[in-house]
């Protein structure tokens, strides 16, 4: 199902300065019944992260910290049980499990002698039972569940989204009867940068000569397609030849609705005339 | 030196003799007594003699060809005035040479800028140093040469000098006594010219005949400056301009000095063609054509004398430049019409009996039937030239007019003749392909330097990409738009490592993208005429303009061009430049050498011409490829190598003189040479390989600094290409000699080589002779690659793309616009000769009886069985290999695998450490290795000779099958048994190690929790939910009891229920998974997410894909990943600590907001087998008594502990946790600061589950639970 850019901006355009909570989401749901839930929480998730790019630097200073922290302090200090964290968040239109993060560093801080580590800060946040404040703990929890755009639990959904579109994609290629190394034989063969999947024997569709597959679940909106290109595409065109993309989350573009293997790997050649944003389908499971 | 000449002409001395007089060192006995005695009075002057007739020639036509090349000037300077030079004043016998130099020089090259040299020889930079300017900016991109705003103006006319004057002006060229206008002062090198003055420089009378004259191109017209009225007399060549002819002189002048003053504006170096006078001359003239008619030559039998004599030195090779005379004779042939051609000119002449006194070309018939007569005499080069040339030739209707048996000639060799050349380029910019052998992890020394190569790798494409959409864009800088990242890039390759990687990548992609005929860029045959033809004389203005806009010129520039960087290739230069880096600079010469090595000891196909006729076109098309490719690749190569070598001494500088000239030899000649090309020079002479390596060590020569051919070890490479060059007699035909392309060619480059500014120009005339010695040195091979008809036209043309600049002189003379054509050609200046001696190697043959058994063998059999049996062998053994590793390393793989599962079942938990593991697996495994061998030669074997039989033709006898059989097994074994016994044992280790870590990793952490890996049943429908989803959707449940919500928001219990049986059916349905022993069931039950279908086709791809990756373990993909399933462990834990706390808000009437117990207890109890049966990694089961956990319950009011009680009880039943377990966590909660009361119930739980004994019926234990509420349980406390 494709999803046209007209349809993206419409939703986007819905998503400003709105806090990532469920209730967002569910609003949101009953504005666009026609859109999966999968759809809209990945155009809320890229909105929303490009939000967060825009203004994370403002919440670190260290007095935009200091006085979140005393917020905090004072809320809590108030009532324990009220959504005091979540209501920071909202309130100065910070992401919820950032501002647990900003407030837990805060805090151990304070009270530990050393600085934390981030991989102590990162196994709390996965599991706030190990911050040794109750009340924060329940505090930080709270945050986490309640952010539908960052947190631990979104990271892990996201990944999941990812892998289970890679398996669907090599389930189309067997399916189509392709032949091709996946990313786990290509880094025992000892390439460095690997998409999901390199064609044994390339195929051409709809006129392009298509070397590798790369599945991306997350939205192929025009600003991150710009961003992967730079990342991994010409990576792998220097190392590959030209390649396939497929994105799997919808687009604000073109091209036409069925979502076969082939197809929905729309291809764009890469090189000078790779054109970002173009060959992305949404897939309905 | 003329009086050979003169000789010649009244008939004194045959033309035979001349030439041989001039070709051999010593007076062929057949000679007639008095011609020897003739010509032995003169024999000091022998090697004068040559250059004196090229200059002779070139003064002669002067007035023919105004137009002239396009740099055909010679610089002026200050010649005369040098301190330093040898050759004192003028001296007196004409012809008596008392000295190094004909001392006439100092006056006769008023337009040279002259060096003094070691030895006493000096160069004349002139054009050649003009052009030498361009390419040192180019190769250095340094600012231009001092002056280099005077450049272009020098071009404009100095070269004249008149010869034949008899008045004596003051010296012009004296920058001493005449500075030039707004220039600086000359330096006591005297590099610096004038700019604006024009040096007709006077001499005495008594030396006109006797010196060379300043340089053998076509002059262009003759420049009196304007500034100088009064030395109008002194008109070049000796042949006064009438005195109508000034004011157009002046006119001319004028013009050109505003042309002059445009092109000095010119923001970019113009094209090497800025020549500014001569084209007006005939643009702004509106001169016709003048028709040549053979009826009206004037002095025939001279001419024919003259062209003979001439013919001669170019077909004995004593000309440095084949093509430059061929050039020549081509301007002459198409020469519009004579300046001034008045009857009276000569009369100015004094001593017009003397027959060199009167102009040898008194008319265009003249110079035409001079031209054909030449050419009749190298009809046999000529038919050798591509096809389109050829059509002009045989078009030619002046050709056709003085000799119609020449043009019919050529007009049949151009109708046999398929000699097509195109040099269109092809896109290339393909990105080199990682290299697994090469680029792997295992080939750096970190994983840092891995992953800075990496990012390097980007890096250089990024550069490259963007200087591909940039570079043709005016005001596009590479420096300034790629420099500083370029050097950013370098300074991370610390590592000497990383540099030979980097270097390894750059040089692949230099191969890549400019070893094709169009990376090269550069010329496209015929294109420049084609535009000049169709813009017409007169918009000519226009195209200059355009042109000088055009950041790339077009047009070559004449038949010596110097060296450049084309197309893609001026990429590499200006990356090398800019990264300026010492250690980059350094691998890139080692690899470069080390690649040079490689191919230039390629073994090429043999090939004996009459081989076997069907055959031999269809492989001799794929040899001469190859052979195209590799020399391809090897002028590159070099012409790299060259560039990077004398990079470091290569400046805009003038080269030294004098003392510090003796100095900087006595250093560099103690300078090991970057490549050991003189070495490399001998033994392709004596392998009879030249054609291979003189082409590509003329492109690395063409780098070479000033100093180079001063050295010793250069000189000796010199004196060997030099007598090499003579030795290719174009019409000496012999099957055992090269062929005649080889040496066109040869000739082609050398003629080339020694036109290049850094090489001397005196050191063509310096040799003696062909050196019969240098024959008999060469114990040659049969069948050298020479003898071979390797080189095709399109090869020669590639390689020598200035060879199309005949076929534009041809195209413009049919065009009609005659202009910028033609090259510079320097003058040749003769000095004494040291010869140093060729010392010649014994070959090496240190090879085994049995090879050179099969040596012989494929000696006698066409070369496409050697290919063949070379093929296979190489494919066989390669093969051989991989299926060693998939067969007896796989299977070692295996009982690795099995071995370990032992291993850890028999040390339990312990899995003991693992690097004595692999110690043990080591040990017992390697010893294995050895069967590697044996296998390998049954594999060969057993593979070997059928494929050589499929490859071979049916007919092929038997014997020699079964022999090429034997030969293919043989070599194939040699090689997959030298890789196999050299690296099995590394390769089993390698493999071993990574499957254990893999085993050990795919074990998890806990083997406790591991348990037995199971797929879904075969009845599995797989249409479970996906991971993802069920985490977002419990993330959603967790939200809501966390809270906030609305007082509308919640979740029903059928929900609830729904999604507790989901996450099962998605723990339930995951495919197989485990390492490769697996591999089976998911062939026999394709099961294939998502919609079921039955994957008939799936085998032969997994099978495909076995195929290649034996190595790896294929883990079948589920949809479930690890972390996957973490999170959803633990949001399931999240999930019962909420039920256990009644914290779920449930949709319902409004009173009833809970959850009843009984379905709270069906959840949990769903959950708990959930756990105990379907999760297959571990399962937080902690977190249930964690302080937050069981801090919900704190909450609530009234509190129920029957739930968590009761979950407890049955994590104990099931074995999820055992008491103790429990028991700790309990007892770590009594930290926590809890309300009294709660901190009591606490307690009292703790006590009443501790103390409860182990009941066998859970069941039962539940039934009576579900009664019981707090106050039982506390009531049984």
């Amino acid at each position: 199902m494709i999803l046209t850019k007209a349809q993206y901006d419409e939703i986007a355009q819905c998503l400003v300065s709105v806090p990532p909570t469920r209730q967002s989401l569910r609003k949101l749901k009953q504005r666009f019944p026609s859109q999966s839930q999968a759809t809209l929480l990945s155009i809320f998730s890229q909105e929303y992260q490009k939000h967060i790019k825009r203004t994370h630097a403002k919440h670190h200073t260290s007095e935009a910290i200091e006085s979140y922290y005393q917020r905090y302090l004072n809320g809590v200090a108030k009532n324990g049980a009220a959504p005091v964290l979540l209501d920071l968040a909202n309130e100065v239109d910070y992401a919820p499990s950032l501002m647990a993060r900003l407030i837990l560093e805060r805090f151990l801080q304070e009270h530990e002698e050393t600085p934390p580590s981030k991989s102590v800060i990162n196994s709390m946040l996965r599991d706030p039972s190990q911050i040794p404040d109750g009340v924060l703990a329940n505090q930080v929890y709270q945050c986490i569940v309640n952010d539908c755009c960052y947190g631990p639990l979104v990271d892990c959904i996201k990944h999941a989204i990812g892998h289970e579109h890679e398996v669907m994609l090599r389930d189309m290629l067997l399916e189509k009867n392709l032949s091709f190394l996946d990313e786990d034989q290509l880094r025992a063969k000892g390439y460095d940068k690997t998409p999901d999947f390199i064609l044994q024997v390339p195929v051409a569709v709809e006129g392009h000569i298509i070397h590798w597959i790369e599945s991306k679940a997350s939205f192929g909106d025009e600003c991150s397609h710009h961003a992967y290109l730079h990342d991994q595409f010409w990576s792998y065109w220097n190392r590959d030849g030209s390649q396939s993309c497929s994105g799997w989350s919808g687009i604000p573009g073109l091209g036409d609705s069925s979502a076969s293997a082939s197809q929905s790997a729309r291809i764009k050649g890469v090189g000078k005339h790779f054109l970002p944003g173009i060959f992305v389908k949404y897939v309905c499971r | 030196m003329a009086a050979v000449l003169e000789s010649l002409l009244r008939e004194e001395v045959s033309v035979a003799a001349v030439v041989r007089w001039i070709a051999r060192s010593t007076q062929g006995s057949k000679d007639n007594p008095g011609e020897a005695a003739a010509l032995s009075s003169l024999r000091p002057l022998r090697k004068e003699f040559v250059p004196f007739l090229l200059n002779f020639l070139r003064e002669q036509s002067s007035r023919v060809l105004p137009q002239g090349p396009p740099t055909p000037a010679k610089a002026s300077g200050a010649s005369a005035a040098l301190p330093g030079r040898p050759g004192g004043p003028p001296r007196g016998s004409r012809g008596a040479r008392s000295q190094l130099f004909p001392p006439t020089e100092a006056l006769s090259t008023a337009a040279e800028s002259p060096v003094a040299r070691r030895g006493g020889r000096r160069r004349v930079p002139g054009p050649a140093r003009e052009r030498g300017g361009r390419s040192l900016e180019e190769g250095v991109s340094v600012e231009s040469l001092p002056g280099a705003g005077s450049r272009r103006l020098r071009g404009s006319g100095s070269p004249s000098r008149p010869s034949l004057t008899l008045s004596d002006p003051p010296n012009l060229s004296n920058l001493e006594e005449f500075p030039p206008v707004g220039s600086v002062p000359p330096g006591p090198t005297g590099r610096t010219k004038p700019s604006r003055r024009i040096n007709p420089t006077p001499v005495s009378e008594e030396r006109s005949l006797s010196k060379p004259k300043t340089c053998f191109t076509s002059p262009p017209i003759s420049c009196v400056p304007s500034s100088q009225p009064s030395a109008l007399d002194t008109r070049p060549w000796g042949l006064g301009l009438p005195p109508g002819c000034r004011s157009l002189q002046e006119e001319r002048e004028m013009l050109r000095k505003e042309r002059s003053k445009q092109l000095q504006q010119s923001p970019t170096p113009t094209c090497p063609t800025p020549e500014l006078g001569s084209p007006l001359l005939n643009w702004t003239g509106g001169l016709t054509d003048e028709l040549a008619d053979p009826a009206r030559v004037s002095s025939r039998q001279r001419l024919e004398l003259v062209a003979l004599v001439y013919s001669s030195c170019i077909a004995e090779n004593l000309v440095p430049n084949l093509f430059l005379e061929l050039f020549f004779v081509f301007q002459l042939l198409t020469a519009r019409r004579m300046v001034t051609a008045k009857d009276n000119d000569f009369e100015l002449s004094p001593g017009a009996l003397d027959s060199l006194e009167s102009p040898l070309f008194q008319s265009i018939h003249d110079c035409v039937f001079f031209a054909v007569q030449v050419l009749e005499c190298h009809f046999q080069v000529l038919s050798n030239l591509d096809k389109g040339t050829l059509k002009l030739l045989a078009e030619n209707e002046r050709l056709l007019c003085f000799s119609p048996a020449l043009q019919g000639r050529l007009r049949a060799a151009y109708e046999g003749s398929v000699a097509k050349v195109s040099l269109v380029m092809p896109p290339s910019a393909q990105a080199v392909s990682f290299q697994p052998e090469t680029d792997n992890r295992a080939n750096f020394s970190s994983d840092r330097a891995f992953h800075t190569f990496k990012k390097q790798r980007d890096v250089f494409y990024e550069v490259l990409r963007e200087w591909e959409d940039h570079h043709e864009e005016a005001g596009w800088d590479f420096e300034k738009g790629l420099g500083s990242r370029i050097r950013a890039m370098m300074g991370q390759l610390s590592a000497a490592c990383s540099h030979s990687h980097f270097v390894r990548l750059f040089q692949k992609q230099l191969l890549q993208m400019c070893q094709s005929p169009g990376g090269a860029g550069g010329t496209v045959l015929g294109e420049a005429p084609d535009v000049l033809s169709m813009l017409g004389a007169d918009k000519l203005g226009r195209l200059w303009r355009l042109q000088e806009r055009l950041v790339t010129p077009q047009s070559s520039g004449g038949p010596c061009p110097p060296p450049t960087f084309p197309g893609c290739q001026g990429f590499f230069r200006d990356f090398i430049l800019s990264a300026s880096s010492f250690q980059f600079n350094q691998h890139l010469m080692d690899s470069l050498s080390l690649k040079i090595r490689e191919l230039n000891g390629l073994t090429l196909p043999q090939h004996e011409p009459s081989d076997e006729d069907g055959e031999s076109d269809v492989d001799w098309q794929g040899e001469r490829r190859q052979f195209a490719v590799v020399l391809l690749s090897l002028r590159l190569l070099a012409k790299f190598l060259g560039f990077v070598a004398f990079l470091p001494y290569r400046g805009p500088e003038p080269p030294p003189t004098g003392e510090l000239q003796d100095s900087i030899l006595a250093l560099r000649s103690q300078v090991p040479p970057v490549l050991d090309v003189r070495t490399l020079l001998q033994r392709g002479l004596q392998a009879r390989r030249a054609v291979l390596t003189v082409p590509w060590l003329v492109e690395f020569l063409s780098f070479a600094d000033h100093v180079v051919p001063l050295l010793d070890y250069y000189q000796g490479i010199f004196t060997l290409l030099l007598r090499l060059h003579r030795s290719l007699v174009l019409s000496q035909e012999n099957e055992r000699k090269m062929c005649f392309l080889n040496k066109l060619l040869l000739l082609a480059v050398l003629g080339w080589l020694f036109q290049i500014p850094t090489v001397p120009e005196d050191l063509f005339f310096l040799e003696e002779g062909p050196s019969d010695a240098f024959e008999m040195d060469i114990v040659a091979p049969e069948h050298g690659l020479d003898s071979m008809p390797v080189v095709d036209q399109q090869l020669l043309y590639t390689c020598c793309p200035y060879i199309g600049e005949l076929r534009k002189l041809l195209a413009l003379w049919v065009s009609g616009s005659s202009g910028r054509s033609g090259g510079f050609v320097r003058k040749i200046t003769p000095t004494t000769t040291t010869t140093s001696s060729l010392g010649a190697q014994p070959p090496q043959t240190s090879q085994g009886l049995q090879a050179q058994l099969a040596q012989a063998f494929f000696h006698n059999q066409p070369p496409s069985l050697r290919r063949t049996v070379e093929f296979v062998a190489e494919r066989i053994g390669s093969n051989c290999v991989k299926h060693i590793k998939a067969t007896l390393v796989a299977d070692l793989v295996r009982q690795v695998e099995s071995l370990l599962q032992e291993q850890l079942v028999t040390q339990g938990e312990e899995g003991g450490d693992p690097a004595q593991l692999l110690e043990i697996l080591y040990s017992r495994l390697c010893p294995h290795g050895a069967q590697a061998l044996a296998l390998g030669r049954e594999f060969c074997q057993r593979k070997s000779p059928g494929a050589v039989r499929a490859l071979l033709p049916e007919e092929t006898p038997a014997a020699v099958l079964s022999s090429a059989e034997n030969i293919a097994v043989g070599l194939a074994t040699e090689k997959a048994c030298a890789w196999l016994s050299a690296n099995i044992t590394a390769l089993i280790r390698r493999e071993v190690k990574a499957a254990v870590s893999r085993t050990l990793r795919a074990q998890g952490p806990e083997p406790a929790a591991r348990g037995e890996r199971r797929g879904c049943s075969r009845a599995c429908e797989h249409h479970a939910p996906l991971p993802s989803h069920l985490i977002s959707e419990i993330k959603d449940v967790l939200s809501l009891a966390v809270g906030p919500r609305d007082s509308d928001e919640g979740v029903s219990p059928e929900h609830l229920e729904q999604l507790v049986c989901q996450l099962g059916q998605t723990l339930q349905c995951r495919q197989v998974r485990g390492g490769i022993c697996h591999l089976r069931a998911a062939f026999l039950c394709p099961c294939v997410r998502p919609d079921n279908q039955s994957h008939a086709g799936s085998g032969p791809i997994l099978a495909a894909v076995i195929m290649v990756m034996p190595m790896v373990s294929i883990f079948p993909p589920q949809f479930l990943c690890p972390p996957a399933e973490q999170h959803l462990a633990k949001c399931s834990v999240e999930l019962a600590s909420f039920l256990v706390a009644d914290q779920i808000p449930i949709l319902g009437p409004p009173a009833q907001h809970r959850l009843e117990r009984g379905q709270a207890r069906r959840l949990l109890h769903m959950l708990l087998s959930l756990w105990k049966e379907h999760f297959q990694g571990p399962v937080p089961l902690q977190l249930l008594l964690s302080p937050r956990n069981v801090g919900l319950l704190a909450d609530t009011r009234p509190r129920e502990w029957d739930l968590l009680l009761f979950l407890l009880r049955e994590l104990v039943e099931k074995g999820l946790m055992g008491r103790m377990e429990i028991e700790a966590c309990l007892g770590s909660l009594h930290q926590a600061q809890w309300p009294r009361d709660f901190a009591e119930e606490l307690a009292t739980l703790s006590n009443l589950l501790l103390a409860e004994p182990h009941l066998p019926e859970p069941q039962l234990r539940a039934c009576e639970l579900v009664q019981s509420n707090r106050g039982t349980v506390l009531a049984q406390s």
